[in-house]
């Protein structure tokens, strides 16, 4: 069966269980159904939303209400959920005992659609029409099992009614029977009275029997019936439905309209009350209804004996508030959030009070290593959207005292100019948060002037500033000379990726008269913007660090660092490849080509984990990581959760991928790679300044340049340098901006580190087409995924930035050579590239080509790349800092 | 109305790429017709008529017939009626609701005796008339108005209406295949479909049918949002001899949604791009060259995804005759094996 909304939705004869939202519905929802019938359209809207927010794969719509235009409020409805496209991906059951309002319904659906549902309730002739119909509009179809005597109850009855149904469409209207989704009626159970006692297991036997003799059909249920006895007792009802759908899943149930925000799951159930329900469910005693209501009367007075799951909402406000916030639970966050505010005097004291105190706990369970980072996000989730709640009061009563309580202190952090990447920014900006800071955050490209113009301006405690490249760090001591000659006093807290403790004591704190702290990841944010606001710690906290910091300077100064040999001496110590035996491979088809959208499906199979880990703080290596004691949990979590979007984003069509590539001739000049625009090697398109390693090697061990691999002009071998930009981050700032205005940073994170991924994932696949068929040197090249993981391939991809060619500014004619604007790609005057999901570097073909680190420099060569670069020696030693000690 | 020729379709499809014709709208444009062409014998009729390129197979049928002919001569194997806005919906523009059937009759009878003519000389390579259903120029998913979503300015039967209206006359001027192309609203096509199945089933016959959607920007999606593979679902019921994309955004850019209806689709493939994004500095009002455009074609079809290839806007006999030459040697897709009973019930 392939139904589609906006998107696909296939479902095989081995699919999962499908759930179908069942609360867009008037008979089932008495909200909704209020809603519709004051005419609440857009509310109602808001609930097919959030059924699909919640995890439901189709959305049952039912307007049979006795009060209401049927046929107009479906048509309405349809209508309306079509142009949501969050509502419209996924398809739509149209639900109704009525063919006009169904036909109404089929009329309004682009995709594939289920009817809800035909039957031979009338005789065979409306039902052989109402089929042929369904089939001509292109909708798949739901059959009760109810006939001219009524509906079925017993195994026997469902089952004849089934065949025959089914004979009918197959045969006589040729309806293809994939198509077909059985309804063998779910009735209440444990009613008390003795008829009813096997309806559960006629419902689970008559399923596994339609699945077993009417060869792909497919079986459906309203699945609350089956509880309606206990309607009142949600624990009860709530652990009916799970263990009645555990079973009749296992019987072949392909889906059921169900709550899907209030299912249990089976093995946490209390064994006590699944024992009960299960003898229910299962018929297994005559006792069996007796025995769960007078249980079910313990679950209703004690509430805490159910599963656990569900027994938090038994809990006072603030035992419910610290458990959602803990398991991060967005579920009834505004409900709980406004009965606190009903409780407390002001809404400043539910944050306070019960949110602080569940923050703390969730800071508590950090600090001690038994929660991480994605869950800590999980739980700032939670802790914005009942922030969310409470501002406007909060506003309002501000607006009437010119008072609301006060946060711990108020912090200003931006990405640094020229540098977009802000993965680690937002979260540790989220843990700040969550601990009542006040932040204000100026995003990525954030010039010095505007970061403390701000912090000027909103009198903040605290200035925080990331950065990824190495060019930021050369911006954050800039920033700090700039606090310094504005004669600020505010601590100054660095981090990001190429941030060290080293080089904050030694380059950036030397700068600033006030303390500059290096924060080494998201957990010590806390833990450091405490000390320094805190009165009795402060003064102690800043001499330990400026203490801890000096004595860094002093070693510094004092480490001779590596030996380092003369620039002449390490040339001439250089690798030699022997050119005159090595014809180097000329590309199959050179020159300039573009990848525009490209198949996300396929480079989703490049991606390589590991560091989508690190970026959560979580490390070890991938795959051991998810089985790892300590961490194994939540990284598993975490795994499925980035697969879970990692599958909407390719789906959903959430980011396009672009890239471009291009082969061309070069030749090595010295240290200098040219690359050249024509075959007659004549007109330089772009010379790669590289630098050679000029450490003392070991005997033997040559001091490399990656120049070295690239046959120079002189040998007389025509050899060749590919170059390449891909992103895989174009559109995401309309995903981000919704997550954003659902207050759902652990979303935005997510999606910021899985862009990441995926450009990785297609500078990996782009890098394997090279060698096996744009250059083609590597044409019979047969590795696997660890393998490519690994690098087992011949030639090498080095980016600019990183140890092998660390000046990042031969990106600019990099991306002009590419014409890399074209494909949507640019880089900023830092030379970071935009969009921040990108990944732009060289290849180089030599069998001998490996990556290395360049390491120190000395002065000689210092001068030496200023000349050939055309540039003032202060400018390359801005340029190569991280390489001059 | 013709025999249905599904079998013969089906059996020369399985052994080559077919070729289908260029451009139709700007091989019009390019004549620079004046208002008295389009007009003819409509001398009273109140509105302006010029722009109305359907109607030209009533009053200038030789322009029309001389473009048929170009793109037979070409090597194309079926061609497409002039009929891309004869339904009542999109005729309304130039007040002409009353000439549909006529219309979508004659455009078809034109075609057929191009057809015709052109396969009596050469018998072991027929030709095919394809009657062209476009997507009309409202939309059944898209409101009209910025304030109300739920809003509509077409409704499902009245597209059945008009699409009935057109089905007909294109059976009747005795088509081979209906086409139901530049699907940017896969309601509206669904509403066609449903039109020609309830013709179908009051004349007792059927003809074969290609559906073709329209993916219209870079996101991948129809503009009422659909992912290619979710157009495919939608439109699967129909039983389309070929399913495929025409139209917007070029062959380049197309790649990754036709490979993606190849992948997902259990019939046959179709596949007629625009030369290229349009550009309005140029003659044809697009930049691809018929070696561009045959190139990125032979490239679909080396990469196994199409069955039948042709051009949309901006293509002429120039390009088809590129791209018959391109994919004659080529083997067409392979007919993946239906996944489940439908495709056989």
């Amino acid at each position: 069966m392939r139904l589609s909304g906006l998107e696909p939705l296939a479902i095989g004869d081995d699919s999962l269980f499908v759930n179908v939202g069942e609360r867009t519905n008037v008979t089932g929802s008495r909200a909704f159904a209020k809603l519709i019938l004051s005419g609440d359209f857009a509310g109602a809207v808001e609930v097919a939303r959030q059924q699909v927010a919640s995890g439901a794969q189709i959305i049952d719509v039912n307007m049979d209400e006795a009060m209401l235009d049927s046929r107009a409020a479906m048509v309405r409805f349809l209508n309306l959920i079509a142009t949501e496209p969050d509502i419209a991906r996924v398809p739509v059951m149209i639900d109704s005992s009525k063919w006009d309002v169904i036909e109404a319904g089929l009329k309004c659906v682009q995709g594939k659609p289920i009817v809800n549902s035909i039957s031979l309730k009338e005789g065979e002739e409306p039902f052989l029409r109402q089929a042929r119909l369904v089939r001509r509009y292109g909708a798949a179809v739901i059959v009760m099992a109810f006939d001219e005597k009524g509906q079925a109850d017993t195994f026997e009855r469902k089952t004849a009614i089934c065949r025959r149904s089914y004979d009918l469409l197959v045969d006589e209207v040729g309806f293809p029977p994939e198509d077909i989704v059985f309804d063998p009626n779910v009735f209440a159970i444990a009613t008390g009275i003795d008829e009813h006692a096997n309806y559960a297991v006629d419902f689970i036997n008559a399923t596994r029997w339609i699945r077993e003799h009417l060869p792909h059909a497919k079986v459906s249920g309203g699945i609350s019936n089956v509880s309606f006895s206990f309607r009142g007792n949600d624990a009860v009802r709530e652990a009916i439905h799970t263990v009645f759908l555990f079973h009749a899943i296992r019987a072949g149930l392909t889906m059921g309209i169900v709550n899907a925000g209030q299912l249990g799951v089976y093995d946490e159930l209390d064994p006590a009350l699944r024992e009960r329900v299960e003898d229910v469910v299962l018929n297994r005693r005559p006792d069996a209804t007796e025995r769960l209501v007078t249980f079910a009367e313990t679950v209703k007075t004690q509430g805490r004996v159910v599963t656990e799951d569900l027994a938090w909402r038994a809990g006072t406000v603030e035992e419910r508030l610290t458990h959602a916030l803990v398991k991060g639970i967005t579920t009834h966050i505004v409900e709980d959030t406004e009965e606190a505010r009903r409780k407390y005097a002001r809404p400043i004291q539910v944050i306070e009070g019960p949110l602080m105190a569940g923050m703390n706990v969730v800071g508590d369970l950090f600090g001690a290593g038994k929660m991480f980072l994605p869950q800590v996000v999980k739980s700032a989730r939670v802790m914005k959207q009942a922030v969310g709640h409470l501002v406007p009061y909060i506003e309002e009563e501000k607006a009437r005292s010119g008072d609301a309580g006060k946060p711990k202190g108020t912090i200003v952090m931006a990405t640094v100019k020229g540098d977009v990447h802000d993965i680690g920014k937002n979260i540790v900006g989220v843990v700040l948060q969550c601990n009542n800071f006040d932040v204000i955050d100026l995003g990525v490209m954030a010039p010095a002037q505007k970061i403390l113009d701000t912090a000027a301006e909103r009198n903040a405690d605290i200035i925080g500033l990331s950065g990824l490249i190495t060019p930021s760090l050369e911006e954050m001591a800039h920033v700090a000379h700039e606090m310094q000659r504005r004669d600020m006093r505010q601590p100054l807290l660095i981090g990001g990726a190429t941030t060290s403790r080293v080089h904050t004591a030694v380059k950036i704190a030397p700068n600033y008269g006030g303390v500059t702290v290096y924060v080494p990841d998201a957990s010590r944010a806390v833990g450091v913007a405490s000390n320094l606001l805190s009165d009795e710690l402060r003064d102690a906290y800043v001499a330990e660090v400026a203490a801890d910091y000096e004595k860094i300077r002093v070693q510094h100064a004092g480490k001779k660092g590596p030996v380092l040999v003369t620039l002449p001496a390490a040339r001439a110590n250089a690798f030699h490849a022997d050119w005159s035996a090595y014809e180097p491979p000329a590309p199959r088809a050179p020159g300039r080509r573009e990848f525009r959208n490209a198949d996300l499906t396929e480079i989703a199979r490049y991606v390589d984990w590991g560091p989508f880990f690190q970026a959560w703080e979580l490390s070890g290596p991938f795959p051991a990581i998810l089985d790892d004691p300590v961490v194994g949990e939540a990284a598993r979590n975490l795994h499925a959760e980035g697969q879970a979007m990692l599958k909407r984003i390719v789906d959903g069509r959430w980011l396009t991928a672009n890239g471009v590539v291009t082969l061309l001739p070069a030749n090595a000049v010295g240290d200098d790679i040219e690359v050249y625009g024509d075959a007659a090697r004549d007109a330089v398109a772009l010379t790669w300044r590289l630098l050679r390693q000029q450490n003392q090697r070991p005997a033997g061990k040559p001091n490399f340049c990656l120049a070295d691999f690239v046959a120079p002009k002189a040998s007389g071998r025509a050899d060749w340098l590919g170059a390449f930009a891909v992103t895989a981050g174009l559109g995401i700032e309309r995903k981000l901006a919704e997550f954003e205005a659902a207050k759902d940073d652990y979303s935005a994170i997510m999606l910021k580190a899985l862009a990441d991924r995926l450009a990785e994932a297609f500078a990996e696949w782009l890098h394997a087409k090279v060698r096996r068929e744009l250059w083609g040197y590597a044409a019979d090249e047969a590795l696997d995924h660890p393998a490519l993981v690994r690098e087992e391939y011949r030639g090498i991809r080095p980016a600019p930035g990183y140890p092998a060619c660390p000046d990042h500014a031969v990106k600019a004619p990099l991306f002009a050579l590419l014409r890399a604007n074209e494909v949507g790609m640019t880089v900023t005057e830092s030379f970071a590239m935009l969009p921040a999901a990108a990944v732009s570097g060289f290849y180089l073909s030599h069998p001998d080509a490996h990556y290395f680190a360049v390491g120190r420099i000395g002065d000689d060569q210092l001068a030496d790349f200023a000349q050939r670069a055309g540039i003032p020696r202060d400018e390359a030693a801005r340029r190569l800092a991280p390489n001059l000690g | 109305m013709q025999p249905d020729r599904t079998a013969l379709l089906t059996r020369l499809l399985r052994a080559r790429i077919l070729v289908m014709d260029g451009a139709m709208g700007t091989m019009i444009q390019q004549r620079k017709l004046t208002e008295s062409d389009f007009r003819g014998d409509f001398h009273d009729h109140a509105h302006d008529l010029a722009g109305d390129n359907d109607l030209l197979v009533l009053t200038r049928p030789d322009v029309v017939r001389a473009i048929h002919d170009e793109y037979l001569a070409a090597g194309a194997d079926i061609v497409e009626t002039n009929t891309f806005s004869a339904t009542r919906i999109a005729q309304a523009d130039y007040g002409m609701e009353r000439q549909v059937y006529a219309i979508n009759r004659a455009a078809a009878r034109l075609a057929r005796e191009c057809c015709d003519a052109w396969t009596a000389r050469t018998p072991d390579k027929p030709r095919f008339v394809a009657g062209a259903m476009g997507p009309t120029n409202r939309t059944a998913s898209i409101s009209p108005d910025v304030n109300d979503p739920g809003a509509r300015n077409v409704t499902y039967d009245e597209l059945v209406a008009a699409y009935g209206e057109a089905v007909e006359g294109l059976c009747d001027g005795g088509a081979d295949l209906i086409l139901v192309e530049t699907i940017f609203d896969t309601l509206n096509a669904k509403a066609a479909l449903f039109a020609i199945a309830t013709h179908f089933d009051r004349v007792g016959q059927r003809l074969p049918l290609i559906v073709s959607g329209t993916i219209t920007d870079a996101s991948g999606r129809t503009l009422s949002g659909q992912t290619p593979e979710a157009f495919w679902n939608s439109v699967r019921h129909a039983k389309p001899l070929a399913v495929g994309l025409n139209c917007a955004l070029g062959a380049a850019l197309m790649r990754p949604y036709i490979e993606e209806i190849a992948r997902v689709a259990d019939t046959f493939v179709s596949c007629y791009p625009n030369a290229g994004l349009p550009n309005p500095m140029s003659e044809t009002g697009y930049d691809e060259t018929p070696a561009e455009t045959s190139r990125l074609i032979a490239d679909f079809a080396q990469s196994g995804f199409v069955n039948l290839v042709g051009g949309c806007c901006g293509t002429t006999p120039a390009h088809v005759r590129a791209i018959a030459e391109a994919v004659r040697t080529l083997p067409p897709r392979a007919l993946p094996r239906p996944e489940t009973a439908e495709a056989v019930a």
